[in-house]
């Protein structure tokens, strides 16, 4: 188990290293000058651009400012931005929280009804509500997060005025991007749910559970959903990890504060410092995530060896 | 492929009834008719999910290739002096905010769809089985270093990597091609390298070895075709994430140039009349739903008829 995680660990920083490079090596080679393009349409005085390229480090050679960048990673500064002048980090941390905010709501939603719905599905085999739930399920896999949004959004929030059209960060206002991104997760988990469990329900320690006359109640939480819900957590775990490295088509959609909107904004302004920071802390995060589920997948089945 | 071809022209005079293909194997002692390929048809065409979504793709395809054809107008076309119109006989689906007709310009759409979703896939399936066959059949250190590379773009989120390239790339259709395709790679390879770790040890492998076989013939001619199914699930699978990808990327203002005609721009240019001018995005939407189903129920299906084990 110890060298494992090392082994995964020294994979980890691989892989990171690898992206920010692969990072670095798109940002820098754009045609655009991002600083020179600064001020807008208007002409920028050539000293003053002169000056903000040497301030940013610009006019050094891409190995140099790639190594800069590392070694101020490890400080945990990411630098500065081009517009605001402000820490990246100083700037993103507010941001991160909103997004934050919105992926624990998603995966409370993807817990209720995702596990729910898969769970009814399951035990209720063939049954009217299973059926149902299949063909919602199916269905979901067709709708593409701006669809989604798009009909939210001009159902509860411009006919109906149930929900604020502008996000101000509000619990109110966060329902509707939630669900948004929960949907296909929801559905997903559901159909994971349902397959899982009803290999369990088949599984010789249930029979042999309900065999000994254990209660009903006592087969399901201690015997069934223990083993059904590795493949659930697994699935969450990772998509956790994307819905915190930027929701950008939700966040763009209903305008929501997060390094979602922050990056699309960023990429139209070509604000390299604040895209090289959210790129690269979405990755991060998908990497260490990985890493937490498998672990995780070890300790919720002790029949799983590392190695 | 003649092969391939071949097989399932077999089968289907074989079982014009769609009678079960087991049961026609064993009236008669010609069994070596019933191929592999002409079960996969069997289990495929069983499926009415599958033929369901192989229509919608075949339907898609047909408004592609004779878009011209069918549009009414020119997508191009502006109109000032009718924007924003309602569906009306003149334009079933009414007008865009610069007067195009929205009926020709959905249509239209499904050129880039179709030229992005599988142009973008095929590349990825190109690469992943290069670098899955190489690292799961040499192992060792090829493998770790391949795979090592396959992690490294794995772990960007798609659309985010892929505006990453567009933006070093510019906007246009083959950026977007390319993008998709850099970042969908991986889990061809992945999906092909485990499958050739199960295969490469099979009695057939080691029986072509030795046959005195080369190396290349064995990954060409054995471990490939034997390991692929699972890639041509997931690509028919994929084609319709591709097309969302290729359709959200438009929508944030970063694929195709706005002007066009092309699901993603059209349902960004609708979001300003939300509420107002809803056909405006429920049209393209309904199309883009439409397409994705198709392609998700026919990965599925493929997927089911191509390993009957799974589920």
């Amino acid at each position: 188990m110890g060298s494992y995680v090392i082994r995964r660990l020294g994979q980890m920083v691989v892989v990171l290293f690898g992206a920010t490079v692969v990072l670095f090596a798109c940002l820098f080679v754009l045609p655009g000058d991002p600083v020179g393009s600064l001020g807008g349409d208007k002409a920028r005085d050539p000293a003053v651009v002169a000056e903000l390229r040497e301030r940013y480090g610009l006019n050094d050679p891409l190995p140099v400012q790639y190594g800069n960048f590392v070694k101020n990673l490890a400080k945990g500064d990411l630098g500065e931005d081009y517009t605001q002048r402000r820490p990246v980090t100083e700037i993103l941390a507010p941001k991160l929280t909103n997004t934050a905010k919105l992926a624990v709501a998603a995966i409370v939603i993807d817990i209720a009804i995702g596990l729910l719905a898969g769970m009814i599905a399951a035990l209720f085999r063939y049954s009217f509500w299973d059926v149902l739930i299949t063909l919602l399920t199916t269905m979901a896999v067709g709708f593409p997060s701006f669809v989604i949004g798009l009909v939210l959004l001009s159902t509860f929030s411009v006919k109906l005025a149930w929900f604020p059209v502008i996000a101000d960060g509000s619990f109110q206002s966060m329902i509707l991007p939630a669900f948004t991104l929960a949907i296909l997760d929801a559905a997903l988990v559901a159909r994971l749910m349902r397959g899982t469990m009803l290999e369990v329900l088949k599984a010789d320690y249930v029979k042999t559970a309900v065999a000994k006359g254990l209660p009903r109640r006592t087969v399901l939480f201690k015997h069934v959903m223990r083993n059904s819900i590795i493949p659930v957590v697994t699935y969450l775990g990772i998509s956790f990890g994307s819905l915190l490295g930027g929701a950008l088509i939700t966040e763009a959609i209903f305008n929501w504060d997060g390094i979602g909107l922050a990056l699309v904004l960023a990429i139209q302004q070509q604000n390299n410092p604040i895209i090289i920071g959210v790129v690269s802390f979405g990755v991060a995060v998908f990497v260490v995530l990985n890493l937490i589920v498998d672990l995780l997948y070890a300790v919720l089945d002790p029949r799983i060896r590392l190695a | 492929m003649t092969e391939l071809t071949k097989s399932t022209a077999d089968a289907g005079t074989a079982e014009p009834a769609a009678a079960p293909a087991p049961a026609a194997a064993s009236a008669e002692p010609a069994v070596a008719r019933v191929t592999q390929w002409g079960e996969i048809r069997h289990r495929f065409v069983a499926n009415k999910l599958a033929v369901f979504g192989l229509v919608l793709v075949l339907a898609l395809f047909l408004t592609a290739i004779f878009a011209p054809l069918i549009a009414p107008q020119d997508p191009y076309h502006q109109d000032l002096t009718n924007t924003l119109q309602d569906p009306s006989g003149e334009h079933l689906l009414g007008t865009d905010a610069l007067g195009r007709d929205q009926l020709s310009r959905i249509i239209y759409g499904s050129r880039i769809a179709v030229e992005v979703g599988l142009a973008s896939i095929f590349l990825a399936c190109a690469i992943g089985v290069v670098v899955g066959a190489l690292a799961g059949y040499f192992g060792k250190a090829t493998d770790s270093v391949l795979m090592r590379v396959a992690d490294v773009f794995f772990a960007f989120p798609l659309i985010i990597g892929a505006i990453v390239i567009i933006m070093a790339m510019g906007r246009g259709v083959m950026p977007v091609i390319i993008s998709l395709a850099v970042f969908s790679w991986p889990t061809v390879s992945r999906l092909l390298r485990s499958s050739i770790l199960s295969v490469r040890e099979a009695d057939y492998v080691h029986a072509a070895r030795a046959l005195g076989a080369s190396t290349s013939r064995i990954i060409i001619r054995h471990i490939i075709p034997n390991s692929i199914a699972a890639v041509m699930a997931y690509a028919a699978f994929s084609v319709g994430g591709a097309i969302v990808a290729e359709a959200s990327l438009s929508f944030l203002g970063v694929g195709v140039s706005p002007e066009v005609p092309e699901w993603g721009n059209m349902l960004a240019g609708a979001k300003d009349f939300l509420g107002v001018k809803d056909f405006l995005w429920v049209y393209p939407s309904i199309a883009i739903v439409l397409t994705v189903l198709g392609f998700v129920f026919v990965g599925d299906g493929l997927r089911d008829a191509l390993d009957p084990k799974l589920r």
